[in-house]
């Protein structure tokens, strides 16, 4: 049986290529579509230059809709950043970020979004002043649920209880699966050792890591073993990444409305080494999910000092994966090739 | 991140005013994946074979509009887009010799989300023409 799960991409997947002008905005769009992810989530201001700051032309809005419409792709989320440290040495002030979320919702529904992403940081009476005007306009305005933060951390258990008190639907989550990081991911080891981490230490972390001992422990043992500098940061990656359980998503189905499908690596066989998308997935449809999953390649920053990442093959495979695993029986490929 | 892609190599030479070089000039890009608006970029330090050139030598350009580090802080209105190709000019007098140098590029950034002030470091060696 085919699943109401949708697939999707976050055009950050393809930052490596965008950055340095080997796709364009159309190129990341069109590959999307030809994989059937037809569900395209971007961060506005990487999408779009001028955003939020100088604004977005007309002609560059009506160019994304003439892209949606050719080739048959859904937007999805408009991720803001709300950056709230713009003056230095004090926070903007609580009525300004109110109007600064207001403008994303703008910005979201001028692209033809169901949802804007807010980052972890942000507070919850912020979201709650900016709901109603994101209700009027059509618009959810999702937080990001992201580690090191997890769905029974009480800043989190804030916003819940912020969103249910305010009784608007137009609150929610969007969970990032790199919060159920069940082994460490062999990139960021490769990465770590490529700096000077001895194999020994290396190899300890990782075991550490899948015996799920605590961070700090993990941190002490390093330094008696000797280990300095980049040894202490790989043993430091355990205080903001853990293995969560994808079950603790149940209790927040009716707010969860997006999926970032968070990965760091996908083997040549189609297997992200470190995150558990066959239970991912089994959780989501148990709780009766029916929004995307949108791929969220960020293996590009742990490989990219000794090779030039593929984002557009990373992604390809991880379509093939969750295709397979939401039971469709077409195998995703590519049509176009993506000038390397 | 991103850090072996900020310094550019397809533009290296010396600024010249009236006949004489004063200073050098090349391309940088932003080391994050996504833009940022000019007042949180809280430095950008140049070095040059090993020498730190002062931050008061240092002009950033985006789109023809020219600013100090210190103007920068509380610029509102602009932004360092995603992967733009910012003009670093370092006011030098006599600007550099031709031949290769060894260019360190940092900047340091404000980024609300983040416990931390990260500074990104990008090294790449340029020529200078003769």
């Amino acid at each position: 049986m085919t699943s109401q799960i949708k697939r999707g991409v976050s055009l950050y997947s393809y930052q490596n290529e965008t950055f340095q002008g080997k796709m364009t905005l159309e190129d990341a769009v069109r590959t999307s579509a030809e994989l059937g992810a037809c569900g395209i989530e971007i961060i506005g201001e990487q999408t779009f230059w001028g955003w939020p700051e100088v604004g977005v032309a007309q002609a560059d809005i009506d160019h994304w809709h003439a892209l949606m419409a050719k080739y048959g792709t859904t937007p999805v989320s408009h991720d803001f950043m709300l950056d709230y440290k713009r003056y230095k040495g004090r926070e903007m002030p609580f009525g300004e970020q109110v109007a600064s979320v207001k403008k994303d919702v703008d910005f979201g529904a001028a692209l033809g979004m169901k949802y804007i992403r807010a980052l972890v940081s942000i507070a919850p009476e912020v979201l709650v002043a900016a709901a109603p005007y994101a209700e009027e306009k059509g618009i959810k305005i999702l937080i990001e649920v992201h580690a090191p933060l997890h769905f029974d951390h009480p800043w989190i258990i804030r916003h819940a209880e912020a969103f249910e008190k305010s009784g608007s639907d137009a609150l929610g989550f969007l969970p990032d699966m790199g919060m159920f990081l069940f082994g460490f991911p062999p990139v960021w080891k490769e990465k770590f050792m490529r700096i000077g981490v001895p194999a020994n230490i290396a190899d300890y972390i990782v075991k550490a890591y899948e015996d799920r001992v605590l961070s700090e422990y993990v941190i002490l043992n390093v330094r008696d073993m000797g280990g300095v500098g980049p040894a202490i940061a790989m043993a430091e990656t355990l205080r903001h990444n853990a293995a969560f359980e994808p079950k603790r998503m149940l209790d927040y189905m009716p707010r969860i409305h997006n999926v970032h499908g968070k990965f760091y690596e996908m083997t040549e066989d189609y297997i992200e080494p470190s995150i558990p998308y066959d239970e991912i997935v089994r959780v989501l449809q148990q709780g009766g999910y029916q929004g995307y999953i949108c791929s969220e390649y960020e293996g590009n920053r742990w490989i990219e000092d000794a090779q030039e990442p593929d984002s557009v093959e990373q992604v390809r495979r991880q379509q093939v994966m969750l295709a397979k695993l939401l039971g469709e029986t077409e195998v995703p490929s590519l049509k176009t090739p993506v000038a390397a | 991140m991103m850090d072996n892609k900020m310094i550019c190599p397809e533009l290296f030479e010396n600024v010249i005013e009236d006949g004489r070089a004063t200073g050098f000039v090349f391309l940088g890009r932003l080391p994050y994946y996504r833009g940022l608006g000019l007042s949180m970029i809280e430095d950008l330090a140049v070095t040059v074979d090993g020498e730190a050139m002062p931050r008061e030598a240092i002009r950033f350009t985006v789109r023809d509009k020219t600013y100090t580090l210190d103007e920068m802080e509380t610029v509102y209105d602009n932004r360092w887009n995603f992967g733009e190709k910012a003009r670093i000019t370092v006011l030098k007098d006599g600007g550099l010799a031709a031949g290769p140098h060894a260019i360190d590029f940092a900047v340091r950034m404000r980024v609300s989300y983040l416990p931390f002030v990260p500074t990104t470091k990008g090294s790449r060696e340029l020529q200078m023409a003769a």
